[in-house]
């Protein structure tokens, strides 16, 4: 089987379909051009149906779509056992899932199920003069860098969100929506596993944060990361931390940046009392803009940022307050 | 439970993509220890015993008898030449046909992720190996109990709320709870316990030969260098002018 073109699995949780998404399907099109073959997109979920068009409005050529109901939505059984037989008879060469958890739960399975290789938490993926596939990816902690090449078909691989840029909207676009049929419920041996429903939303979703200001060990009290969440809310961004203060229960993981926690890509990024240990900067060095606070002028996450101030964060940030508020003022 | 290394000693051969085996001990991956815990107090509840296997080269014994000390019934280290290259496909293989070995089980218990693979892949693939249900990203386990088990996980916006049947596979993060540190008596109960030792022979009966290691991995390694050494061009500031240069950076990338 040597498979063509490019397969990106939309992942559609609930109503919601991740961003990444539309970055597959635009990394797809890019792809094309030397992997020949279109870009084929799947769906799968309650309500799916509805979001077959706008794929296709962000580059998708064909899209087939599983609409089933809500109990086996999020059935990660039933997604791997729709997914292996559209492989078996679409046979793409390569097959783009999110590397968000839901992907990285799913695509292992599917890759186990169809005894082909998959790159994890790729940051690209390129094709080379000779046309084969090579993934591009973070591994030790984000402290290497390694291009992997798959010597099986499909060729998969999970890819960060926010690396690849996504298309434009184009409504005018065509393509083709294929439905299909989802075996009854409990048809297959879903039953092994139920979701039962939700415990409760992320308090916040950093990863989506245009704007981070993170509070690090250099805070001494609790009650100041209201100092560092007033900083964040003037710039219409959002709160995180490092992971001691997850760990004292200061903040709730949903706010944790770094390798055992969430990995950000904001505009802005201003790490306030942080040091810059390899596990905290393997979930934010890709920032676009870093900006550092800290009372040690030798703290390595001075190298990874683009303005590092030397200082007490408890003179800085509330005269950087002021001072926003007075530029803001300024008719 | 994979014996790993420290990622801030170990040094990397990037010329031949693989670990400098010299350059760091292997200890157990952070992530297993939760993975660990869990287990022992599950056993603390419910009875059972706790297995530990680990697919690794054979200086990783120390990793083991750490794994005994902490609570663990009895520990195999899987080790041979020929399991040496194994991507996610032909490890999460082998350590399925060693499971299979050992014979019944209810529950596998792994790590989010390794600190140094980190690929988190492991465990889902083992789990459809054995053609057994998993929930990933294990934040919480509630219940276990007749024939099923309870979790909370991380599905990305929110946390829900998962039942699988038993025999099944959790993936846990460090958030399901804290692991006890081992006692002195116990960490010298088990520099003399025994770690059982095999090798592909001795899973002749359950794998095909063909699919382990290099040979039965389905990724190669073709590339790989240091990622934090291009750092940026950061300036350093003091005091006012620090607010000031904070200001510029913050308007001319549109934030103020
Ligand atoms: C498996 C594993 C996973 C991990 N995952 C993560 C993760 O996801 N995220 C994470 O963050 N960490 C993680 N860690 C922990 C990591 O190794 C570091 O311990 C942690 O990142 C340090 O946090 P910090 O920078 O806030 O604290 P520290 O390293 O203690 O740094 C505090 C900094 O604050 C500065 N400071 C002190 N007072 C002031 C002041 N008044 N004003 C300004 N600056 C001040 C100090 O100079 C210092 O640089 C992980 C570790 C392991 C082993
Ligand atoms: C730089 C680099 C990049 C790599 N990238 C990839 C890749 O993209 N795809 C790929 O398929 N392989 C990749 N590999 C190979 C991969 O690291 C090995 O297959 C490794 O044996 C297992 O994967 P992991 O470390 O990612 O484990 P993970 O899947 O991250 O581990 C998850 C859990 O599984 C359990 N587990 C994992 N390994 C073992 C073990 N040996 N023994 C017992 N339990 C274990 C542990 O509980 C662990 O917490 C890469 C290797 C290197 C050096």
């Amino acid at each position: 089987m040597s498979g063509e073109g490019v397969l990106v699995y939309a992942e559609y949780i609930e109503g919601m379909l991740h961003p990444v998404t539309y970055e597959l399907i635009g990394k797809g099109r890019e792809l094309i051009s030397k992997l020949g073959g279109s870009v084929k997109a799947v769906i799968i979920g309650s309500g799916a149906s509805g979001r077959a068009e706008e794929l296709i409005h962000y580059g998708a050529d064909e899209v087939y779509v599983y609409e089933c109901s809500e109990g086996v939505a999020l059935n990660t059984l039933l997604h791997k056992e729709l997914l292996v037989s559209l492989i078996h008879e679409i046979k793409p060469k390569l097959v783009l899932y999110g590397a968000t958890p839901w992907g990285r739960s799913l695509a292992p399975r599917v890759a186990a199920a169809l005894r082909t290789g998959l790159t994890a938490d790729c940051l690209d993926v390129y094709v080379t003069d000779d046309g084969s596939i090579v993934q591009v990816r973070p591994a030790f902690t984000g402290n290497i860098i390694a291009h992997i090449k798959t010597v099986t078909t499909p060729v998969m691989t999970t890819v960060r969100y926010k690396v690849f840029k996504p298309p434009k909207k184009a409504p005018s676009r065509n393509g083709k929506v294929i439905i299909r049929e989802v075996p009854a419920d409990g048809d297959i041996h879903h039953k092994e596993i139920e979701v039962l429903g939700k415990v409760r939303e992320k308090e916040v979703n950093i990863a989506d944060a245009d704007v981070i200001v993170a509070g690090g060990k250099g805070l001494k009290r609790r009650e100041d990361l209201k100092l560092l969440e007033e900083l964040a809310e003037l710039l219409g961004g959002v709160l995180a931390v490092s992971r001691p203060l997850v760990d004292a229960g200061w903040a709730s993981k949903d706010r944790q940046v770094g390798f055992s926690g969430n990995v950000v890509k904001p505009r802005v990024y201003i790490a306030c009392g942080i040091s810059g240990s390899p596990q905290h900067l393997a979930g934010m060095k890709d920032s676009k803009v870093i900006i550092a606070v800290n009372i040690d002028p030798s703290a390595s996450i001075a190298k990874y940022s683009d303005l590092f101030v030397v200082g007490d964060l408890y003179e800085v940030v509330p005269k950087l307050i002021e001072e926003i508020k007075r530029v803001r003022g300024k008719p | 439970m994979k014996p790993a290394p420290d990622v801030e000693k170990v040094r990397f051969d990037v010329r031949r993509g693989v670990v400098d085996r010299s350059s760091a001990e292997l200890e157990i991956n952070p992530f297993d220890l939760h993975a660990l815990e869990a287990a022992v107090r599950i056993k603390e509840s419910v009875g059972g015993i706790v297995t530990v296997i680990s697919m690794a080269p054979s200086h990783a014994e120390p990793a083991l008898r750490d794994a005994l000390a902490r609570g663990a019934d009895r520990a195999i280290l899987l080790s041979d030449r020929r399991f040496a290259g194994s991507d996610t496909l032909a490890t999460s293989y082998t350590l399925a046909s060693a499971i299979k070995k050992l014979g019944e089980f209810d529950l596998i218990i792994c790590g989010e992720k390794s600190v140094d693979g980190d690929t988190g892949q492991v465990g889902p693939e083992v789990a459809e190996f054995l053609g057994i249900p998993h929930v990933s990203y294990v934040t919480e386990i509630k219940e276990v109990s007749n024939g099923f088990v309870t979790v909370a996980s991380d599905f990305g916006v929110a946390y829900y709320l998962v039942r699988a049947e038993l025999p099944a596979l959790l993936s846990v993060t460090k958030e399901v709870n804290v692991p006890r540190k081992p006692k002195f008596k116990d960490l010298m109960k088990a520099r003399k316990a025994e770690i059982e030792v095999w090798s592909a022979d001795d899973l002749k009966d359950v794998l095909d030969l063909n699919r382990l290691g290099l040979e039965g991995s389905a990724t190669r390694v073709v590339k790989a260098y240091y990622a934090l050494e291009k750092g940026r061009e950061g300036i350093k500031v003091k005091g006012d002018e620090g607010i000031r240069k904070i200001i510029d950076l913050l308007s001319s990338s549109g934030v103020i």
